[in-house]
């Protein structure tokens, strides 16, 4: 015990004496959740339309109208021909271009039907199906509005089924509760991982690793002298990032604090071994960071952050069943929005204790003193 | 100029020796093209639903057929009260729930029957995302309970421009040969400079009779070739697995890698002459730059929808403008007549980077 | 192993994978005697060294350092000895008394006792204005000099010093070898490897590596007589020159 004291005595020295390292537990931290917050959103504020009418009809007019008043289309440009949408399109300029053929009004009044086309930028898959189902959405209701008045219809009665959606845990459907503690998680890994994965590795190539060779220290007392201080800087990154997303965003934290707090202790165990695991299987710092740059990118890619599991196919899902990041990715939303207990989160913390097994025996396994 | 050959031909042995950095190198971007193509999508499948029906009549047990028939849900238990429900929820059993309140059929056929979904918004986007494709499918039990289907009189043609089958790996793609390029351009090289000046050994080639500019092409040109290697690769499994098209020009498309790979490494050189030690330049490639690289360029996160301060520091990441003409050729099928204003301000990049690289080092030799 | 030998080797051999770096060597070291294990780069003096402070393991053979074998006792045997390596090994974003603190805790040495200690090394190096100042910012000749004292700084039997002297300047390496005198007359067993010949000169007995294999061990003037020459130059090139 004497020894481990002398040891991380020594670690957090050099720790805080190194210029880089107030920056990136105190600065590093709040620029991300500044910026990762603000920027990470798939929501559509805006669609660039451009309009090519051909049929300059009163019942153009009214849709190109109606389109104009939701707020989120904004009208680029009238095009005369195809070629110039074709063009803005080209150029980014625009997401939609709505075509209105010749004979659009007319053939709705005579033979009720009308075509209108869409032309829509689907570079990005998914924010074209949304620009799509927005538009269509407008366009039907206006082909129904139009239809009663044309045809005199009385108003539809209710339908027989209504239905009533409610959104529990965030009923703004607030999208920074949910990216914040998810991002907390992210700056956690990161620098615990990096930290530890650089710091052994470092003593190799400057040398000092071989005078702590041929000391008495074991292999415990090693390894957990090189964990603790980054286990204290991990759980103190985890309260700062919290407390400044709090601040900032003000999430709601329904759920226990504590229990958080308890997985987060177990989560940080398994980080830091893997990190250190790394630093044992590298030569040089160059390498260490593109060995744990590789796991963390697969990691938070895989980790639910910005796309669910639930949605990943079969066999990526049975990958992120070793994804340590998963499951805190989970718990942390799980604890603090919804307020989950202990017996919601038993699984959780079953998997996460045995990856911590798994990973720190393989880290001391490892860590040969001798070669 | 034999001895930069050789200069050259020891810098080369010296990567292409580290067997596990050029497996990562060329193993992550495999990864990443493939979890991006495989594995990381928005389309909702197999989302897990629980009912609470409360009526069990025939109407009900309808209702509940039809919506569990589609490929988005799959039951996960049923409820009994807003208990279970709420439990299915904290323990992430479920992700949304239906409940039908009683003498549901009855109430259906005078029109007041109302349904509840309850989501779990803890996930807004899944919760709206699935509450839509919940609702649809309940719009459309009720319309053929009617027999009462209002024919449109407006069709709506799309045409999906660029991208018909709306594949994400197109979007990925561009990105991913970005991010790499920027790790092994720009953050590779400025590690590899700065150890040199770590270890004493820059001072050693500074005294040679090699000119410093020398010096500098021979170190980083290794990463070059490694870097275009990398891209080609992306490239490669674009096509080949994906099917990615190539609606504009190859050869524009090779040049214009070839100046981003130019404009990258002229960040790294930048960065080295800045630093001093190699954790410093490590720390301020990864966290000033990477991060920076992969949110605010479009690669992931449209920059249209960000907050304005956002948007505007946007334009002064080199990989934003890349991004835009490698899908501008690659997707797009245009050329110069679009993207000379994208390719000039790489260019200003490149020349930015380079000067004030040459004024730092000129400044240390003196 | 009698009483008063602290390192006994025994047909002690290092392979690396087809190549033999240490070739069989047996050789004994008496308790207080500085002994000098000299070779030429590549010779596998670090390779020897590295095995008896257990950082490798060797393929075959037995040694004993400080009464314990090194096949089996290898955390025994660091207890006993101190160990300084060509590459400077402090912690150069510690300070001096930092080091000291640290592996003086690190060999169980308790804090009143470091204490005592640190102040006689800062007294005897006469670096008090130094003391607590990060090592990075030492002049090398100190740094070297330093790095001695705290691998000898928890009283070990044996120290082992890998090319101590590397890059140092000759009134240092004067300096540098009093120590070492210093140390054996306190029953310190100085063992040192070198390729400074003239160095070899002050040790008692020294042994001549070459090509994994030790060609002659003896005291430097029997040396000399033994193959007549001047000085342990001239005997080193002899050697090297004709192996065998």
């Amino acid at each position: 015990m004497r020894v481990i004291k002398f040891l991380l005595r020594k670690e957090f020295k050099q720790i805080f004496r190194n210029k880089a390292m107030l920056p990136i537990i105190f600065v590093m931290p709040v620029v991300q959740l500044l910026i990762l917050v603000n920027a990470a959103t798939f929501e559509i504020k805006n669609i660039d339309l451009a309009i090519l009418d051909r049929d300059h009809s009163p019942a153009s007019r009214q849709l190109t109208n109606k389109l104009l008043s939701m707020g989120y289309y904004r009208l680029r440009a009238r095009v005369a021909s195809l070629k110039e949408g074709q063009l803005l399109m080209d150029q980014n300029k625009i997401d939609l271009l709505l075509q209105f053929p010749p004979g659009f009004a007319a053939g709705l009044q005579r033979d009720d039907r009308a075509t209108v086309m869409l032309d829509i930028s689907a570079i990005d898959g998914s924010a074209a199906s949304i620009i799509y189902y927005y538009t269509n959405t407008i366009i039907l209701d206006f082909n129904t509005g139009i239809m009663q008045r044309w045809h005199n219809l009385p108003e539809q009665p209710g339908l027989p089924l209504t239905v009533e959606s409610r959104f529990w845990y965030n009923e703004e459907l607030d999208y920074k509760n949910y990216i914040t503690p998810g991002l907390v998680v992210i700056l956690v890994t990161m620098v615990g991982m990096f930290l530890t994965a650089m710091n052994v590795v470092r003593e190799k190539e400057i040398g000092t690793i071989e005078q702590l060779n041929v000391t008495p220290i074991t292999k415990t007392q090693f390894i957990v002298s090189k964990l603790l201080p980054f286990w204290i800087i991990g759980m103190f990154e985890m309260a700062f990032g919290l407390g400044v997303g709090k601040l900032i965003f003000d999430f709601p934290v329904v759920g226990s604090v504590p229990l958080l707090f308890a997985f987060a202790a177990i989560y940080l165990v398994v980080v830091l071994a893997l990190g250190l695991l790394i630093s044992t299987v590298t030569h040089t710092q160059q390498q260490a960071m593109l060995v744990s740059w590789f796991f963390v990118v697969i990691f938070i890619l895989m980790s639910g952050l910005f796309t669910a599991v639930e949605n990943m196919p079969e066999w990526a899902q049975k990958i992120t069943a070793f994804n340590p990041v998963t499951y805190f990715m989970q718990l942390i939303r799980m604890v603090l929005l919804k307020g989950s207990q202990l017996q919601h989160v038993a699984r959780h913390f079953l998997v996460i204790s045995a990856m911590a097994v798994v990973s720190i025996s393989l880290a001391v396994f490892t860590y040969r003193k001798r070669s | 100029m034999k001895e930069l050959a050789v200069f050259i031909k020891k810098e080369f042995r010296h990567i292409f020796r580290d067997g596990r950095t050029l497996l990562i190198l060329f193993g992550l971007p495999v990864a990443q093209v493939f979890l991006f193509g495989y594995a990381i999508t928005n389309e909702v499948k197999d989302a897990t639903i629980t009912v609470w029906d409360q009526s069990h009549d025939v109407m009900s047990r309808k209702l509940v057929t039809k919506i569990l028939a589609t490929d988005y849900f799959k039951l996960a238990g049923v409820a009994e009260n807003y208990a279970d429900i709420s439990n299915g929820f904290r323990s992430g059993r479920h992700m949304l729930a239906l409940v039908i309140p009683p003498d549901f059929a009855r109430k259906f056929q005078q029109h007041e029957a109302q349904v509840q979904l309850l989501l779990d918004a803890s996930d807004p986007n899944m919760a709206n995302l699935l509450a839509n494709y919940a609702s649809g499918i309940i719009a459309n039990f009720t319309r053929q309970e009617l027999r009462y289907a209002p024919s449109n009189q407006i069709v709506t043609e799309v045409r999906m421009t660029y991208n018909p089958e709306l594949k994400g790996v197109f979007l990925f793609v561009p990105g991913v040969i970005t991010v790499i390029l920027m790790i092994v351009s720009t953050l590779l090289t400025s590690i590899a400079l700065t150890r040199e000046k770590e270890l004493g050994t820059m001072e050693i080639l500074l005294v040679s009779p090699l000119r410093p500019g020398i010096i500098v092409i021979g170190k980083v040109l290794p990463y070059l070739l490694l870097s275009f290697l990398n891209a080609i690769l992306i490239l490669g499994l674009g096509f080949t697995v994906f099917q990615m098209p190539m609606a504009g020009s190859m050869p524009l498309l090779v040049l214009e890698l070839i100046l981003f790979i130019i404009a990258a490494l002229s960040i790294g050189i930048f960065i080295s002459t800045k630093t001093a030690s190699q954790q410093v330049a490590m720390m301020i490639s990864l966290f000033a730059l990477m991060l920076p690289t992969i949110l605010l360029s479009g690669f992931i996160f449209p920059i249209d929808s960000m907050p304005w301060p956002l948007q505007w520091l946007s334009n002064i990441m080199p990989a934003k403008f890349f991004i835009i003409i490698v899908k501008g050729i690659m997707l797009q099928g245009v050329g110069l007549e679009v993207l000379w204003r994208e390719t000039l301000v790489i260019l200003a990049f490149i020349l930015v980077f380079t000067v004030a690289s040459i004024k730092n080092f000129t400044i240390r030799l003196a | 192993m009698d009483e008063q030998s602290v390192i006994e080797a025994r047909d002690f051999t290092k392979k690396f994978g087809s190549f033999t770096a240490v070739d069989s060597i047996s050789f004994t070291v008496a308790k207080g005697e500085i002994f000098g294990f000299l070779g030429a780069n590549g010779a596998g003096k670090t390779t020897a060294m590295k095995m008896l402070t257990g950082l490798l393991t060797p393929t075959s053979g037995q040694a004993r350092v400080a009464g314990f074998d090194v096949w089996h006792e290898a955390d025994k045997i660091k207890r006993n000895i101190g160990y300084m390596s060509q590459k400077f090994s402090l912690y150069n974003d510690l300070t001096v008394v930092e080091n000291m603190t640290l592996f003086g805790g690190i060999y169980g040495m308790s804090m009143p006792e470091i204490k005592d200690k640190a102040a006689q090394v800062i007294d005897k190096l006469a670096i008090k204005s130094f003391k607590d100042r990060l090592v990075a910012s030492l002049p090398l000749g100190f740094k070297q000099k330093l790095a001695f004292s705290v691998a000898i700084f928890h009283r070990p039997q044996i120290v082992f010093l890998d090319e101590p002297t590397g890059g140092v300047d000759p009134v240092t390496r004067r300096q540098f070898w009093e120590m070492i005198y210093a140390a054996a007359e306190n029953g310190i067993t100085p063992f040192v490897t070198t390729h400074y010949m003239d160095e070899a000169e002050y040790c008692h007995r020294v042994s001549v590596m070459v090509e994994g294999k030790i060609m002659a061990l003896d005291t430097p003037a029997a040396l000399k007589a033994r193959y007549d020459c001047k000085n342990m130059g001239e005997v080193f090139l002899k050697l090297a020159r004709n192996p065998g």
